[in-house]
């Protein structure tokens, strides 16, 4: 198979760069994705690596939450691999069971490290990291309102 | 005792069919549909996911919709589920230290930095039934505020370690990490067994044990240092990348309970700690978590196992739901034969001292 | 009587879920029938060295929690492969895998070695996939034993001759011990610990 030690060994910010972009794939909807696709143009031919399958990963924590690990249950997952012509090759991995969610983040894995689509790309990965970033926000500020403000009643007559 | 009998199917057959009409309800009320199960009885969507020990919320409000509201039955439909998948991974230990935080609040430190965030709760709520509810058309806005609370916030058992007076814990990422889903529990158990155990126990036997602990059955005094609920990345490290990727995020909740402190000759007195961590927000149960990861540290720090609470075999043996039901349910299955043995011989005895009483009572006449 | 040679391709489906469902019905067959000889299939896309058959066997039993062991002729490839296909960590150390894969059956290596699993968990222990040139049924050694009805030949070209004497001994130790499956490219013959060889 190919795997990615065949590529030259990515910089690591590069990693970082994939490891950004991978998580913003993941927390879009497949419905984001494919809109997002229709926007990048025309496309090379992707065959898959390994098709879109259904499994499961065991989340783990830790006790008191820095010390030795646990195993607290697991959650569903779906993964993709993808590769072209030119033998660029694009992982998926998201939480819950969209196959098809899996298999469009791994075609913008594989997009987003190519030199000719990748600029277009990047620029749906920054509108949907924005889009990803406001609903945050907004759900800090809904927070942020039910903090307790504490005053001091002085009783008493000194 | 177990015996073949036939004769059921076509029973069984109808007794479902019925079954499915009485979930459906009368016809002329709209059906329920799964979304509105994951929108609009989110707690008891993630009460089966933290017990079902599946994070998929689709999933938990299908299961509640078929088991029509009978969580127990839900959470058994998810963990059947779960067997006909294929584990990929293992992920990082999620790290609650960076988790979005929702809600928190500490009973410990009035002005904790970061401050009390109530989030979405029931508490201060009068327990009235609103009947405006009962109304179809309800609605209720959230107050969102400028200032927005970004970034980790500080921990309680961080302030209370820098000042030594908790234990920092120190991880060991080498060492193997227990799964009971592998391998059967073995006793004496290590603690990450007990907290995989207690993460999908039953939330009702382990707020009983809790609340026998306060009352006084092994009790250990605790104090909600902190209770959080959140979202939490969770990442993964696929061998063929070799780097860390988030695959999304889940919510949790978690809850840090500051518990009786130790110390001896040798050592400064300290506090000690129990901890809770579920999938969804499931304050009660990680509360009670808290206790009861407390309570079975009892024979690390060397104190009496007197309470149930901190016996482990009877904790970790009773508290999954889907075993006790099952065994507590079977009792419903033909046992005629069992039974039959018992009724012969219960029969038989009685009559062998019947008939001694009575020749007994004839000895006596003769001899009066 | 069950036929000594079974062909399983005809079912083929093109989901690899429903393929690997075949594949694990035929070795749950060729276990239970020692000495029954199945066909998988040729799977096209494998790395050099591996047959097709001990890879379909590998992505029907192997996973994240069955470390793999691979004998050390092996390419880097295979185990690429494998990790990336199956899932399953590729380890060194022979005395903890739950599968062990053997390239060439000319090239045993110490098959004592092999996890034979305790007396609480028998079932804890290794399968070994071992690959040969070729699977002949009605002459050559005689297998008996549970699954077996009276006796059934069996003849394996590229397979060390001193094999037979390690199932023998494997056999001695019954509940405990490692089962076999052995491979040609496209074929499968299982012989579980319990079976008893005459050489």
């Amino acid at each position: 198979m190919q795997s990615d030690r065949n590529m030259p060994l990515p910089e690591s910010r590069e990693i970082e760069r994939r490891k950004q972009w991978m998580g913003v794939l993941a927390r879009a909807t497949a419905t984001q994705l494919e809109a997002a696709l229709a926007e990048c143009g025309p496309l090379p031919e992707f065959e898959y690596l390994r098709r879109p399958e259904i499994g499961m990963v065991m989340v783990r924590g830790r006790a008191d939450a820095k010390g030795d690990q646990f195993n607290l249950g697991e959650m569903t997952v779906s993964r993709c691999s993808v590769k072209n012509a030119d033998g660029l090759v694009g992982h998926g991995y998201v939480a819950g069971r969209n196959k098809r969610h899996a298999e469009l983040a791994a075609v913008f894995d594989a997009l987003l490290q190519s030199f000719e689509h990748g600029s277009v790309c990047r620029e749906v990965i920054a509108t949907l990291a924005g889009e990803q970033h406001v609903a945050r926000k907004k759900r800090n500020a809904k927070t942020a309102a039910t903090k307790v403000n504490f005053f001091t009643m002085v009783r008493g007559e000194d | 005792m177990y015996v073949a009998v036939k004769g059921g199917e076509k029973a069984i057959e109808n007794a479902h069919k019925l079954m499915g009409e009485e979930r459906r309800g009368d016809p002329s009320v709209p059906e329920l549909g799964v979304d509105q199960i994951l929108q609009q009885m989110r707690l008891a969507v993630d009460r089966v996911m933290c017990e079902g020990a599946l994070y998929d919320p689709p999933l938990a409000a299908l299961a509640i919709k078929q088991a029509a509201g009978d969580l127990v039955e839900a959470i058994f439909l998810l963990r059947a589920y779960r067997t006909t998948l294929p584990r990929l991974y293992a992920s990082r230990p999620v790290d609650t230290t960076t988790m979005h935080v929702r809600r928190r609040v500490s009973a410990t430190f009035k002005d904790i930095p970061g401050g009390q965030l109530l989030g979405p709760t029931f508490d201060y709520t009068h327990r009235l039934l609103d009947f405006s509810l009962a109304a179809e058309s309800q609605s209720s806005i959230a107050v969102a505020t400028e200032s927005e609370p970004e970034g980790p916030m500080s921990r309680v058992m961080d302030l209370l370690g820098d000042e030594g007076l908790i234990e920092i814990p120190t991880p060991n990422d080498q060492q193997h990490v227990s799964d009971i889903t592998h391998d059967p529990i073995s006793f004496p158990v290590k603690r990450d067994a007990r907290l995989q155990s207690l993460a999908r126990g039953d939330e009702g036997f382990l707020l009983a044990l809790g609340y026998s602990s306060q009352r006084g059955f092994g009790n250990n005094h605790p104090f909600a240092g902190e209770i959080r609920m959140g979202e939490v990345a969770v990442s993964i490290v696929p061998d063929e990348l070799g780097f860390e990727v988030e695959i999304g995020d889940i919510t949790v909740s978690e809850c840090e309970m500051v518990t009786s402190f130790k110390g001896n000759k040798e050592e400064l007195p300290r506090f000690t700690s129990g901890y809770g961590l579920s999938f969804g927000y499931n304050e009660r149960k990680v509360m009670a978590m808290s206790i009861v990861d407390r309570s079975l540290q009892a024979r690390e720090l060397g104190e009496d196992v007197s309470a149930p609470c901190q016996d482990e075999e009877f904790v970790l043996y009773h508290s999954d739901n889907v075993e006790a039901q099952g065994f507590v349910q079977h009792l419903k299955l033909p046992h005629y034969v069992d039974f039959q043995a018992d009724l012969v011989m219960l029969r038989s005895m009685r009559e062998e001292i019947m008939k001694q009483d009575t020749h007994r009572e004839k000895s006596g006449e003769e001899v009066a | 009587m069950l036929e000594h040679r079974v062909d399983t391709t005809e079912q083929r489906a093109t989901d690899p879920a429903l393929d690997n469902q075949r594949i694990f019905r035929a070795i749950l067959l060729t276990m239970s029938r020692p000495g029954t000889v199945t066909t998988l299939g040729n799977l096209p896309g494998h790395p050099g060295g591996l047959h097709p058959a001990s890879a379909a066997v590998c992505m029907a039993l192997v996973d994240m929690d069955s470390p793999l062991w691979i004998s050390p002729d092996a390419s880097e490839d295979v185990a690429t492969h494998l990790k990336f296909y199956c899932g399953c960590p590729v380890i060194r150390k022979q005395e903890e895998c739950s599968f062990g894969l053997v390239l060439n059956g000319l090239d045993l290596p110490d098959l004592e070695r092999f996890n034979p699993g305790e007396a609480e968990y028998p079932d804890r222990s290794a399968t070994l996939i071992i690959q040969v040139a070729s699977i002949e049924v009605g002459h050559g050694v005689r297998l008996g034993g549970p699954g077996i009805n009276g006796q059934t030949l069996l003849n394996i070209t590229g397979l060390q001759a001193d094999f037979w004497e390690s199932m023998q001994q494997n056999r001695q130790r019954f509940p405990l011990g490692y089962d076999v499956i052995l491979t040609t490219e496209t074929e499968i013959v299982s012989l579980p610990r319990s079976v008893q060889v005459e050489i």
